[in-house]
């Protein structure tokens, strides 16, 4: 092959599909049977980070950049003036396999814009996974993207071959898909989430009677909201997220915040600054969701649209339902500790262990690791040193935040001065 | 008052399991452990070199082994690769604790030596994830995929499996130049090589031994990495925090120029 080519390739098709931020290797267990090539062992393993801070663990390409829609967000829109490019098959396969014998990367994570229609485009990436799988023996991560409008058959192959399957929504509301990608439609891209999420419940069933079906998109499927290109609030968001993880078993739904990467005057204008923060909140939302027993309207509703920038969504909430603390650590249930700003879920399980053998002090917890500046205001111990005054939630706020050092501190500080 | 007694063994893990087998069967009440290669003789002490002997290594593990769960096993020998001044002492004042008590005892981490252990070996394990990312190969004429590196700890051992498992197919080398032997796989077994063709100084595999297409790819790989970074969202301090300096001198994409 001619690398000159195929470097040209990489840098414009890997340009335009970094915007993708999932990343994830982990999940998909894929064990070296045969003497082939790659072992998955369901642990992810990020190679590099890039000087965004961001993991590269997977070689994250566009099989071809020339589209047929023209989505106002996206970069590879048609009506975008930049280099188009495309990848042959094989091209795609032999990066993969000698990035992959280099220990450089994971696997591969292939999307593509669409050219002529969705069932070609899709063909085309179920085209490399077989080729790696078949072929090649490969075992290493694989993660396609679902093309809004796939035909159902070719959904269920792309499952035998792929450890996971994505869809971006990209919009979080229907109103805001409308406006920035009108030749689209919302139906599209729920389709072949359904169908993936279907399949993945009917093979596992299989997998429980007959022991040699084939695992089907063993990581699981995933998608990414866009945040900040239309003027949804985090509630909005949030619903959505939480509308996705229910409905379709998502494993994970990615938060993007928008990088103006195009003049347009439905979208913010370019040089605006990426909202960092903000997604930063709506991530702590999503733990908060998925691991900590919150239900999406105690953080989020109609007097509470948006996150608060400077506090995060735990405190936020602790903070309007004064009345449910201090609570006592040695006594507490789990659901209520997990609760307490400033303790982790780790830290629950070491205080739900430690607790057995002794009556927990300030001591105990600050050895455990708890973030005794947010706790102290709300728990009680075994000691008579507690926070007695009741604080207004603002002050509390306040005293809190003096006490604490954030990393984003150079975004919120204008706020800060007007209380202080 | 006994005066204390250094135990000199060969470095390797069987020697120190000598050594604690010496302890007891000697019953040397002040003892201390010591590597040959960082011993210094000191006044008013005893000097006994450890001759390692298979059998007795074996029987001191059989010991271990019945007193411990399968986790504890892999952390002792975890915090023996870390190869910390000292830390054979740790390890003889844990195993001291092991063989007094039953099985499965609670564990308790405020027991200095024990919370010792567990931070080393969580140290330990660090650094084999690191290596099993970070570990760079490169095609030789040879057909084998060299990588060279310099890890904190000396974690080769822990990371064979992982490296024979993932690249079956593919004869590899692992090399380690701090302390100068390497893991190679010949497609059946891993053996422990030395090559006096390394040093710490000529770190670099030079350039006529390396396969026709090798610098290509590893341009290719360079290319891809700086394109997928994103300028505004640029953010050194994280990325400095997980992918720390010292091992930039081994990473493709941070030394191939374009």
């Amino acid at each position: 092959m001619s690398f000159e080519r195929i470097r040209e390739k990489l840098s414009i098709l890997a340009d335009a599909a970094k915007y993708d931020v999932s990343c994830a290797s982990s999940g998909g267990k894929r064990s070296n049977s045969n003497k082939g090539l790659g072992n998955n062992t369901g642990m992810g393993i990020c190679h590099s980070y890039t000087e965004d801070g961001r993991c590269v663990s997977l070689l994250k390409i566009l099989l071809t950049n020339h589209c047929i829609y023209d989505c106002a967000y996206c970069v590879t829109r048609k009506s975008n003036d930049i280099q188009r490019a495309a990848f042959k098959i094989q091209e795609v396969v032999d990066l993969t396999i000698n990035f992959y014998r280099r220990n450089y990367i994971e696997g591969l994570f292939l999307s593509s814009g669409i050219f002529k229609n969705s069932d070609f485009t899709m063909e085309r990436l179920i085209a490399v996974a077989k080729k790696l799988r078949l072929e090649e023996n490969f075992n290493g991560y694989i993660h396609l993207k679902s093309i809004p409008g796939a035909s159902d058959e070719l959904m269920r192959e792309a499952g035998l071959y792929a450890d996971r399957l994505s869809v971006n929504i990209e919009i979080p509301t229907v109103s805001g898909l409308k406006l920035l990608a009108p030749d689209k439609k919302h139906e599209d891209f729920i389709k072949p989430m359904q169908k993936v999420k279907n399949e993945i419940i009917q093979y596992k069933s299989e997998r429980k009677i007959i022991k040699s079906t084939p695992r089907y998109a063993p990581a699981g499927q995933s998608t990414q909201m866009i945040i900040g290109a239309t003027g949804e609030s985090d509630r909005d968001i949030m619903y959505s997220a939480t509308y996705y993880y229910k409905q379709f078993n998502m494993r994970r739904v990615y938060y993007s915040g928008y990088i103006p990467v195009l003049p347009d005057n439905r979208l913010p204008s370019l040089g605006t600054e990426v909202p960092i923060l903000r997604e930063n909140r709506l991530y702590q939302t999503d733990w908060l969701l998925r691991f900590y027993g919150f239900s999406v309207h105690e953080i989020l509703n109609d007097s509470h649209k948006n996150l608060d920038l400077d506090i995060d969504p735990k405190l936020s909430w602790a903070l309007r339902n004064l009345d449910l603390f201090p609570i006592d650590i040695n006594t507490a249930e789990k659901q209520m500790l997990s609760r307490v700003p400033g303790i982790g879920m780790q830290s629950v399980s070491k205080i739900l262990q430690a607790r057995k053998f002794r009556k927990l002090d300030w001591t105990h917890l600050k050895a455990i690791g708890i973030a005794l500046n947010r706790a102290q205001y709300f728990i009680t111990c075994n000691s008579k040193e507690f926070y007695r005054k009741e604080f207004s939630p603002l002050t509390l706020k306040n005293k809190i935040l003096k006490t604490s050092k954030s990393k984003y501190n150079t975004y919120f500080n204008n706020q800060l001065s007007l209380f202080s | 008052m006994n005066p204390q007694t250094i135990i000199i063994y060969d470095g390797s893990f069987d020697g120190f399991l000598c050594s604690i087998f010496m302890i007891y069967e000697q019953k040397i009440s002040d003892a201390i452990i010591r590597k040959e290669s960082d011993t210094n003789n000191q006044l008013f002490t005893i000097t006994e070199h450890v001759i390692t002997e298979k059998h007795k290594a074996n029987r001191v593990w059989k010991g271990v082994k019945l007193k411990t769960t399968r986790k504890e096993q892999q952390d002792f020998f975890k915090v023996f690769l870390s190869e910390i001044k000292g830390v054979e002492n740790t390890l003889l004042n844990y195993l001291k604790n092991v063989f007094i008590k039953k099985k499965g005892g609670n564990i308790d981490f405020s027991n200095t030596d024990i919370l010792k252990m567990s931070q080393v070996s969580k140290m330990v394990e660090r650094e084999k994830h690191r290596m099993e990312a970070f570990v760079r190969f490169q095609l030789t004429t040879d057909s084998i995929y060299t990588a060279t590196v310099e890890p904190d700890f000396n974690v080769l051992p822990l990371i064979i499996f992982h490296f024979k498992d993932r690249y079956a197919d593919q004869k590899w080398l692992i090399y380690d130049l701090k302390r100068s032997y390497g893991i190679y796989y010949d497609l059946k077994t891993v053996q422990i090589i030395t090559i006096d063709d390394f040093s710490r100084r000529n770190t670099k595999i030079s350039p006529e031994k390396l396969s026709s297409s090798e610098l290509e790819f590893q341009m290719l790989w360079t290319t891809y990495f700086n394109h997928v970074n994103i300028k505004s969202r640029k953010n050194n301090k994280l990325h400095k925090q997980h992918l720390p300096k010292r091992y930039w001198k081994y990473l493709t994409e941070k030394n191939t120029t374009l």
